[in-house]
């Protein structure tokens, strides 16, 4: 709660900041700053920033204002007109994208920046090293048969035989994309996991639980805790979590990570977006735990 | 001169009691305010076909962002319920009998020294007791057999311990409100101290004491951060038909802790951001019928 406080000020006070620069030194065609509005995505904040303070280097007369709030904070900007770049982890709903349509007459355009490369994670003292797709499906799936660390020939961490599922709040961009993937079709998230309100505190409670198992960017990893090999089918070959193995599409749980933007992007947005997609906007990704986007 | 001062007084006079009516107005319209709003946000749900009040309040299935979506907050209404009652559970007594304390047996000094100390556990922030119970009680409930440590336990000895304070406070000021002649009465026929506290001053401080388990109520409903983090935050039913029908150690969700907690990310004004507001539209009569509760009951007890 109080970090959502924490983040709603800092957009509140970064878009003040921003019409303030605006007045001042906007004015009417004179050239002189330029703003772009680029808000959405938590799990994008860091990257975000990172590619807007590398961005004013380059161009001081462009200012990138970045703030967070959420997917679904970022595409309700798009669908207002106060935003001009969304930031999603997540691609945009067919009701959203209706309304963006309705409201002003164009569609939005998307564009994938990099890829986030989930990592399932568990205990550091846990004897497992892989693990299936469906067999996480039947993990964290409704009706799912797997409960307990025996079922997969695993002894019980500490005596404590049954598995304690780590998920998120069911509209972050991490649980939505975990969801489509490994959960079968048409079914939903056994209840009673223990739904955690950011990357973070997933990995964190992992770290404290002997007997947990949890989803969050590879980007989270610490010490404390183990990434597992993934294998997308059972006799097939496990790989772990890397940009490897990521962009060879070989590590079955990564997702695109995107920007949006209301019809086809204006000229200084667009060279914005392009400068983020070169390969020096791509070093970026890389340096804050992300996995470059596939090249075209 | 006279004249143009006494008029220019009942000018002033006049302005200064609509200031203060004003005043006193504005926490009714503020109240009506946001129950309008929160309603208005959810509206266009509850009035929707493939949506029915009776499934909200019932229904086991909470699944918000699946296709078809389900509505169902009654294991989270549960959740609550149960974390805030056994917060009561453990919050009342220790409140009551600290205010007894301090009120009429212990001395003048040690009687400042704890009223400051219980001040100061009033003003520690949500988040550190949140924090409190996700790293430090979560420790010592993992060793009662729960898996996490979070659970209906945790919340509720935190919640337990952010309540007291006011509990406490406004029952010691029920029981100072007590006339002095009733003790000096009870005293003079012979009673002992318990007899007295017990047969004399929680009678007379009824009123009070109701007020203020009341209130402690109210946060308890309230409370947000703590709550998520030390509840473990997940879809489960703390009772069930085998012994002891309730399990302090099941890990629950909460109405505050979910709307917190979902906020953030959803679709604007679509079905899940009204359902949400549904929640607080639940949240809010939850506490009014609280409120009302006690109005009438307070009431009954003047009658007598």
């Amino acid at each position: 709660m109080n970090s959502i406080k924490i983040k709603g000020l800092t957009a509140i006070v970064s878009g003040l900041l921003v019409i303030g620069c605006g007045k001042r030194d906007g004015g009417e065609g004179d050239g002189q700053t330029t703003n772009i509005q680029n808000k959405g995505s938590d799990t994008m904040l860091q990257l975000a920033q990172a590619w807007s303070e590398m961005y004013a280097k380059k161009n001081p007369d462009v200012r990138v204002a970045v703030s967070g709030g959420g997917s679904g904070t970022g595409i309700a900007g798009i669908i207002n007109g106060v935003v001009d770049i969304a930031n999603c982890s997540r691609a945009m709903k067919p009701g959203e994208a209706e309304k963006a349509k309705e409201a002003h007459g164009v569609e939005a355009s998307q564009f994938i920046m990099g890829l986030d490369c989930l990592a399932v994670y568990v205990h550091k003292d846990n004897p497992l090293e892989k693990i299936t797709i469906e067999q996480l499906g039947q993990i964290f799936g409704e009706d799912g048969t797997i409960t307990k660390w025996s079922q997969l020939g695993v002894d019980p961490p500490e005596g404590k035989d049954e598995i304690v599922r780590l998920s998120r709040q069911s509209n972050s961009g991490t649980y939505v994309y975990f969801k489509e993937t490994v959960i079968p079709e048409g079914k939903s998230f056994k209840p009673g996991s223990l739904d955690m309100h950011g990357s973070k505190e997933v990995v964190e409670l992992t770290a404290k639980t002997p007997g947990a198992i949890g989803y969050s960017g590879m980007g989270y990893a610490t010490d404390e805790v183990k990434m597992l090999l993934v294998a997308k089918k059972d006799g097939e070959k496990a790989f772990a979590p890397n940009n490897e193995n990521a962009l060879s599409g070989d590590y079955p749980i990564a997702r695109p990570l995107f920007m949006y933007t209301l019809g086809k992007p204006k000229p200084h947005v667009k060279a914005y977006l392009d400068w983020c997609l070169s390969p020096e906007g791509q070093k970026v990704v890389e340096a804050t735990g992300y996995v470059p986007a596939p090249k075209k | 001169m006279e004249l143009q001062r006494t008029k220019w007084k009942a000018f002033y006079e006049g302005l200064i009691e609509w200031i203060i009516r004003i005043c006193g107005i504005s926490a009714v319209i503020f109240v009506f305010a946001i129950f309008i709003f929160v309603f208005w946000e959810g509206k266009g749900l509850l009035f929707s076909e493939n949506f029915s009040v009776w499934e909200l309040l019932t229904s086991e299935k909470w699944d918000p962002t699946h296709e078809p979506a389900s509505f169902g907050a009654a294991r989270i209404i549960l959740g609550t319920f149960s974390v805030a009652i056994l917060a009561m559970t453990i919050a009342v007594p220790f409140s009551l009998g600290g205010a007894i304390f301090i009120s009429e047996f212990c001395g003048t000094r040690l009687k400042e020294i704890l009223k400051v100390v219980i001040e100061l556990l009033a003003a520690i922030p949500s988040v550190v007791w949140g924090f409190i119970g996700l790293t430090i009680m979560s420790i010592l409930i993992r060793d009662l057999g729960s898996t996490t440590g979070l659970s209906v336990l945790n919340g509720a000895i935190i919640l337990a311990l952010m309540s007291m304070p006011i509990i406490l406070s406004i029952s010691e000021d029920a029981l100072n409100a007590v006339p002095d002649s009733y003790r000096e009465a009870a005293i003079g026929l012979g009673v002992t101290r318990w007899q007295m506290v017990y047969r004399v001053l929680l009678p007379g401080a009824k009123k009070g004491l109701l007020a203020a388990v009341l209130l402690g109520m109210g946060r308890v409903v309230g409370e947000t951060m703590a709550v998520l983090m030390a509840t473990g935050h997940a879809l489960n039913n703390p009772f069930d038909s085998t012994f002891p029908f309730f399990h302090a150690l099941t890990e629950v969700k909460t109405l505050t802790a979910t709307i917190a907690s979902e906020m953030g990310e959803v679709e604007r004004g679509g079905d899940h951001w009204q359902v949400l507001f549904l929640i607080g539209v639940l949240l809010f009569t939850i506490t009014f019928i609280v409120n009302m509760t006690a109005h009438f009951v307070v009431h009954g007890v003047k009658r007598k």
